[in-house]
């Protein structure tokens, strides 16, 4: 089965130019260069109709830039995005703008996401109608149903963004995505920015839409518990590259990749009482200056010499198993 | 050192802000205790109060807010009654907080060295040399790489993790007896976090400092935690042994607290989450202020529950509790 959302060799660069001074003192000599970051470093990633796969990293990881070419935000430097098959660079303005239609995107911050000017029925009600989803005359009609769908009352339509609580604000997001009737979420920290018992709410939210909707959804995610509980499949990112592609319960139970390892380890869970915490070293190296070979191998307890000169590729070491690490290799 | 009582204990402590729209009871009657060498997470969601309780204990409330009622003994002295020029003398040498955002604690103007060396030169009779001395130590300790060329460097040089890591230097440099840290690692990633937690540990171990981790993660809690005090609305609802109220909790809104956690739960089952949203602090329901969102609730909550304690060492404010090990 063709898979709804696919990536060949996605890259994002951001490239930060000289400006006319650093330009003047290279001529004359100085040591400037243009300042390049490898946010996401050829990732190919597959997401399957009706799956939610998670895509965890640590902050700088890429995986927010990721997340965004994939919604079309974002444009790639290089690599494809394909959707059911099919490029979405080749494709001509109307195909193009039906297949930005089925992506959407939920932000992380639920205060900067949404328009402090705008009632809800114009975010919620915006896009259909310039889209022709619906006539401008059943737009009240239209928006209290999208409204009642996200667990919001429709009475508050005429309201703005300030006057709901953040799990609220959360919902107007999520139904203005709802809107356009997508098939694909891309989640970036949907719940990151909300209280304990807000993001449960939220949760069980996605969980329902995605029953009653059929909805596909890539959830990014720090949270390693929130994403242990809601992915069918789990993307392990490390300095703008995958490092582990494994089903969420191969990944919980035996998780290949050192880093994976490591970010297991460290997730505080409530059956761990008054653990002696045993950090990884190191901090994360700065994306403008990556360590040469596997990026993870200033940090690695089992780093070697390969480790340090070569990157490691993404390889199967089991069915539906994905990881880059040169310990596979049996050396 | 004084004697063989906790090192803090706070009874009956209210903060109130008198604002133009009304009285918010941020902290309303709340009591705890911690023990030399021991850790208490004080927990609870946005604005239930813990920072508030942070706030009050270091004396560093503002206008409108006002500390109305309770005492806070801190080795058996009254912070309340205590002046502030004593109160200046024990923050940042007894008394030290660390704070969500290290932005907050450190001078962007300032090295590093000049904030960790008048942090020792305020409280301790030491030559500047000593003080340097002591300022690369404790930065050694909290494991930033290459201390001494660290130390002439401002803080927007360091990353959120490195600061945050000063930050806890600071205010374990002078060895303090009790520290209270305010969700020092909810900005940071899971690795960075485990550094933070294994210094933090580590210090407390050595030094026998009382710790108090404001947070709102109970997992971060389940693995530094001696002690659990649960807040809701400005209240202590929830107090006890970390086992205690982990296995077996006894308050509503506890139970729902730990329910909402994903890692709990069987993967992909609904979780049970707690209906509504955290009231307005300055429209609480009458009586039990978790009443609107509680299953358990009937008319007898429109009247005010006490904080008992059915079992020793447990506490509860409630008048339909879970019974022990009930589902």
């Amino acid at each position: 089965m063709t898979p709804m959302i696919e990536t060949l060799g996605l890259s994002k660069r951001f490239v930060k130019r000289l400006d006319l001074a650093a330009k003047i003192a290279g001529r004359l000599g100085a040591d400037v260069r243009e300042e390049v970051v490898h946010a996401v470093d050829r990732v190919d990633i597959t997401v399957g109709e009706g799956e939610v796969v998670g895509l965890v990293g640590e902050s700088g990881c890429g995986k927010s830039t990721l997340g965004r070419m994939i919604a079309g935000i974002l444009p790639p430097s290089e690599g494809r995005i394909l959707f059911r098959g099919v490029d979405v660079a080749t494709m001509d303005e109307r195909e193009g703008k039906k297949a930005a239609l089925q992506v959407q995107m939920i932000f992380q911050d639920p205060f900067a996401s949404l328009n402090p000017r705008m009632r809800v029925e114009d975010i919620v009600g915006e896009a259909p109608i310039i889209h022709g989803i619906v006539a401008p005359r059943d737009k009240a009609h239209y928006v209290a149903e999208v409204m009642r769908r996200v667990g919001l009352d429709p009475d508050y339509r005429r309201r703005y963004p300030h006057q709901f609580s953040g799990g609220q604000r959360q919902r107007i997001g999520i139904a203005r995505a709802l809107a356009v009737k997508p098939e694909f979420l891309v989640c970036d920290e949907a719940i990151a920015a909300l209280d304990v018992s807000i993001q449960a709410q939220i949760l069980n939210l996605f969980m329902d839409l995605k029953e009653a909707l059929n909805l596909t959804y890539l959830f990014i995610s720090h949270d390693l518990g929130v994403v242990k509980h809601i992915s069918d499949r789990v993307v392990i990112m490390y300095l703008g590259r995958v490092v582990e592609v494994a089903d969420k319960e191969a990944l919980f139970a035996q998780p290949n990749h050192p880093y994976t390892r490591a970010l297991l380890n460290e997730v505080p869970r409530l059956d761990l009482r008054r653990r002696a915490y045993q950090p990884v070293a190191g901090e994360i190296p700065s994306p403008l200056d990556p360590p040469t070979g596997c990026h993870f191998h200033p940090r690695c307890p089992h780093a070697t010499q390969r480790c340090r000169d070569e990157a490691p590729v993404l390889k199967e070491i089991a069915p539906g198993r994905l990881a880059a690490c040169h310990l596979n290799d049996g050396t | 050192m004084a004697g063989t009582g906790p090192t803090l204990r706070v009874e009956g402590l209210r903060t109130h802000f008198f604002t133009n729209d009304g009285v918010v009871k941020a902290v309303d009657d709340v009591s705890f205790a911690v023990d030399r060498g021991h850790t208490l997470g004080l927990v609870g969601e946005s604005g239930c109060g813990k920072t508030v309780t942070g706030f009050s204990i270091l004396g560093l409330v503002d206008p409108p807010g006002r500390v109305t009622a309770g005492r806070i003994l801190f080795n058996g002295e009254d912070l309340l009654t205590a002046g502030e020029e004593r109160l200046r003398s024990l923050r940042g040498d007894r008394i030290a907080m660390i704070f969500q955002d290290p932005m907050m604690t450190l001078n962007p103007v300032l090295r590093i060295e000049t904030q960790m060396v008048e942090t020792v030169l305020a409280h301790q009779d030491v030559d500047r040399a000593t003080a340097r001395r002591m300022a690369r130590d404790a930065m050694g300790k909290v494991g930033i790489p290459s201390p001494d060329e660290r130390l002439s460097a401002y803080p927007h040089q360091f990353s959120g993790g490195m600061r945050q890591r000063v930050a806890i230097a600071i205010a374990f440099i002078n060895q303090p007896d009790l520290i209270i840290a305010d969700e020092p690692t909810t900005a940071l990633d899971v690795t960075i976090q485990g550094q933070i937690l294994f210094e933090a540990q580590k210090l407390c171990r050595e030094v026998g400092t009382a710790l108090i981790w404001i947070t709102h993660d109970l997992a971060v809690v389940a693995g530094l935690a001696d002690r659990i005090c649960v807040m809701y609305a400005g209240r202590v609802v929830e107090e006890g042994s970390l086992d205690d109220v982990l296995d077996w909790p006894i308050h509503p809104y506890t139970r729902g607290l730990l329910n909402s956690v994903p890692s709990q739960k069987k993967n992909g089952e609904r979780l049970e989450q707690i209906p509504g949203m955290t009231p307005s602090p300055l429209n609480l329901p009458p009586g039990c202020a978790f009443k609107t969102r509680c299953p358990r609730a009937d008319h007898v909550c429109d009247a005010e529950p006490e904080l008992r304690e059915p079992v020793p060492g447990r506490r509860i404010r409630c008048f339909h509790p879970h019974a022990r090990g009930s589902p």
